[in-house]
């Protein structure tokens, strides 16, 4: 069924499709219609699933820990400064290896107060162990909802599914919405590995010694390492069911360029008309689409890369004193192996400013110019003066 | 009230031998005690607390029973979310406790329990009461009560605020049971916590658990300083039904608060003068309660 959807409520009836059974969340803008319609579909008995309306996202995080200890398929939503106030729950998941699925809509953090989008909040949370992927249509939105718990349950990690706050949060498109039954099929019946069964009595979470506590930490590693090819996997079979095809990256006109962009979320379809423009010119410009941010897909990106004379980074968040978070994460993973493109890092619409298409020429301009960047820098693109 | 009638307590253990408490810790008797009442079919729930060191370290574990921890501010919202986990699997013959020292409940984690108590969810929670952050070396919560040395409120400038009063604070939630409770008395302690498996919705306890390191006492005087604790009423034992019925057990003998003291070296500072402002505060907490009860 093709419905006309903004990506919050693609969230929602990703969520009852994925046959969530517990939901605990705190609204916030620009999320709250995520929970909003799940809430109603909750009352009116369309979705079998019970909803904490918890007092705080550090609350609703813990619900969530604990719900999903207790056997259930959990889900929920928030934004800034909600995933800020969650980040110390956000690391207790990932220790935890509960498979919990979250939205973020992604929203700049405060202050000065913003509720227009910029990934800051999501990727300053990069180190709590959680997956992290960025959509760039409603669309994509949905079907990552699916894929998040396949594989966030077979690698028994959380999964962050991330996109641009009211760009897409509250923009309408048509949505195809999977049948039921087939996603049945597509998303088995939760197992959960780990479990609280007071028949089988365990101690969950427990302190350790420092005899033990790498190991611990290892395994999480051990998990992460496979995780790229699970989301390939998983993408791939998503495509078979449902005709559309999903990996940790996309390239586009991208092959046998010398130039080429890489984007992640909304940005993504205004680089697709840029590169468009700058084929048309003659110019051997090429983008790749990042999906997969954490873990760093460096294989697949690797294979991206190689042979482009200058890549650029098209960062949506700011470091301070470190820059844009994709162009430092690309840089530190490819180093050590061969012949890498010179890496331009851009800044771009932070706090929801607009990311035009004169935005990204300038981008190409400078890329296609010989201006030389030096490490650790940035350029700051469509700053006032 | 007259004394609670001949109670039997199960002999059957929950908990192992060889936990990690100090000596003469009021804590590991309160986890006993719940788990003798609850049963196996129990899911405990500890922040971070001290009986997240009593519990025992990977791979051992203290309780026969599934144990969860979690961190500091989020016992009551870890336990509201495995209580909807089991109420969707139609596990509804599961007692959810959350376990928490008072810094866990007093204060970092009041806003998770006063959540889960205006939501009515559907727990146990009860609270481990040393009146301090022992577990980090004894500093001030809002639980330690007026007077007492700690080591973030010296001799010389004590802890100058009373303490927080937890019960009223989860009454005015009218949650259908908060009691206070005492090391001191495990048949109450046993009977309170039984009455609680008879109800559903949030079930607040708090009980007074000596600390020998923090209150600078006697392991072996631990009981009897929780004892006193009562009979001084600076602990009183009492219950409050849905926020409004107020039931109190008057003390089997009337101390002076100043024997409370004596036993325990953080009041030892205090001047009599000092001692008789607490006695009086003391008293008129007790003579309003007595109002509450009538």
């Amino acid at each position: 069924m093709r419905k006309v959807l903004m990506a919050n409520h693609a969230v929602s009836i990703g969520v009852k499709l994925s046959r969530v059974s517990v939901v605990a969340a705190y609204p916030i803008t620009p999320q709250s219609q995520v929970v909003e319609l799940i809430s109603e579909m909750c009352a009116d008995g369309e979705i079998d699933a019970k909803f904490l309306k918890v007092e705080s996202e550090h609350s609703a995080m813990a619900c969530c820990i604990g719900a999903a200890l207790g056997g259930s398929r959990v889900f929920t939503a928030t934004s800034s400064q909600g995933l800020l106030l969650m980040h110390e729950m956000l690391h207790w998941a990932a220790g935890s290896r509960v498979p919990i699925v979250m939205t973020n809509v992604n929203r700049s953090v405060s202050p000065p107060w913003s509720i227009w989008t910029d990934q800051t909040d999501s990727l300053s949370q990069r180190d709590t162990g959680w997956i992290q992927l960025y959509c760039e249509s409603n669309q994509e939105v949905l079907d990552s909802i699916i894929q998040a718990y396949w594989i966030a349950e077979k690698v028994n990690l959380p999964f962050m599914v991330v996109f641009d706050g009211f760009y897409l949060s509250h923009t309408n498109e048509a949505v195809d919405i999977p049948e039921q039954s087939d996603v049945d099929r597509f998303l088995r019946k939760f197992r959960p590995k780990f479990k609280i069964d007071v028949k089988k009595p365990h101690a969950f979470n427990s302190i350790v010694y420092p005899d033990a506590y790498m190991e611990f930490r290892h395994m999480i590693k051990e998990s992460m390492d496979t995780v790229p090819a699970v989301v390939n996997k998983c993408g791939a079979e998503f495509g078979k069911k449902f005709g559309r095809v999903y990996g940790t990256l996309e390239e586009y006109r991208n092959e046998d360029a010398e130039i080429s962009l890489i984007t992640s979320s909304t940005v993504t379809s205004t680089a697709r008309i840029v590169i468009d423009e700058y084929r048309k010119k003659g110019i051997k410009a090429g983008l790749i689409k990042l999906r997969l941010f954490n873990p760093f897909p460096r294989e697949d990106i690797l294979n991206a890369i190689r042979g482009k004379r200058k890549v650029g980074v098209i960062d949506r968040n700011y470091s301070p004193g470190n820059g844009g978070v994709f162009a430092q994460t690309l840089r530190a993973n490819i180093i050590g192996n061969g012949d890498i493109p010179e890496i331009y890092p851009f800044i771009v619409g932070l706090g929801g400013r607009d990311v035009h298409l004169g935005v990204l020429n300038e981008a190409i301009d400078i890329m296609a110019s010989n201006k030389k960047i030096k490490a650790g820098e940035e350029i700051w693109l469509d700053l006032k003066k | 009230m007259a004394r609670p009638k001949k109670v039997r307590i199960p002999s059957e253990e929950f908990f192992h031998p060889g936990h990690y408490a100090c000596q003469g810790c009021g804590a590991p008797i309160v986890g006993r005690y719940l788990l003798k009442a609850l049963g196996k079919k129990t899911i405990i729930v500890i922040p971070a607390c001290c009986w997240s060191v009593i519990q025992g370290p990977y791979p051992y574990s203290t309780l026969k029973v599934n144990v969860i921890h979690t961190a500091f501010e989020t016992a009551a919202s870890t336990a509201a979310g495995i209580r909807a986990s089991l109420e969707m699997q139609k596990k509804n013959d599961v007692n959810v406790v959350a376990l928490a020292g008072d810094g866990g409940t007093f204060d970092i984690g009041l806003q998770a329990l006063s959540g889960a108590a205006e939501r009515n969810d559907d727990i146990i929670y009860v609270c481990y009461d040393n009146e301090a952050y022992m577990n980090t070396g004894i500093q001030r919560s809002s639980s330690t009560p007026l007077g007492a040395w700690t080591t973030t409120t010296p001799g010389t400038h004590y802890k100058d605020r009373p303490k927080k009063d937890i019960i009223q604070i989860m009454a005015a939630h009218r949650i259908p049971y908060a009691a206070t409770g005492n090391v001191a008395y495990p048949e109450d302690l046993y009977v309170k916590f039984k009455k609680a498996t008879t109800m559903r919705g949030l079930r607040f306890f708090h009980i007074l658990s000596p600390c020998p390191p923090g209150w600078r006492s006697s392991s072996e005087d631990s009981i009897k300083i929780a004892r006193y604790a009562t009979w001084s009423k600076m602990h009183p034992l009492y219950e409050v039904y849905d926020g409004e019925k107020y039931v109190v057990r008057k003390p089997e003998k009337e101390i002076p608060v100043n024997d409370y003291f004596s036993l325990q070296k953080r009041f030892a500072h205090l001047t009599e003068r000092e001692v008789d402002t607490i006695q009086q505060m003391v008293d008129e907490r007790w003579e309003s309660l007595l109002r509450l009860a009538s």
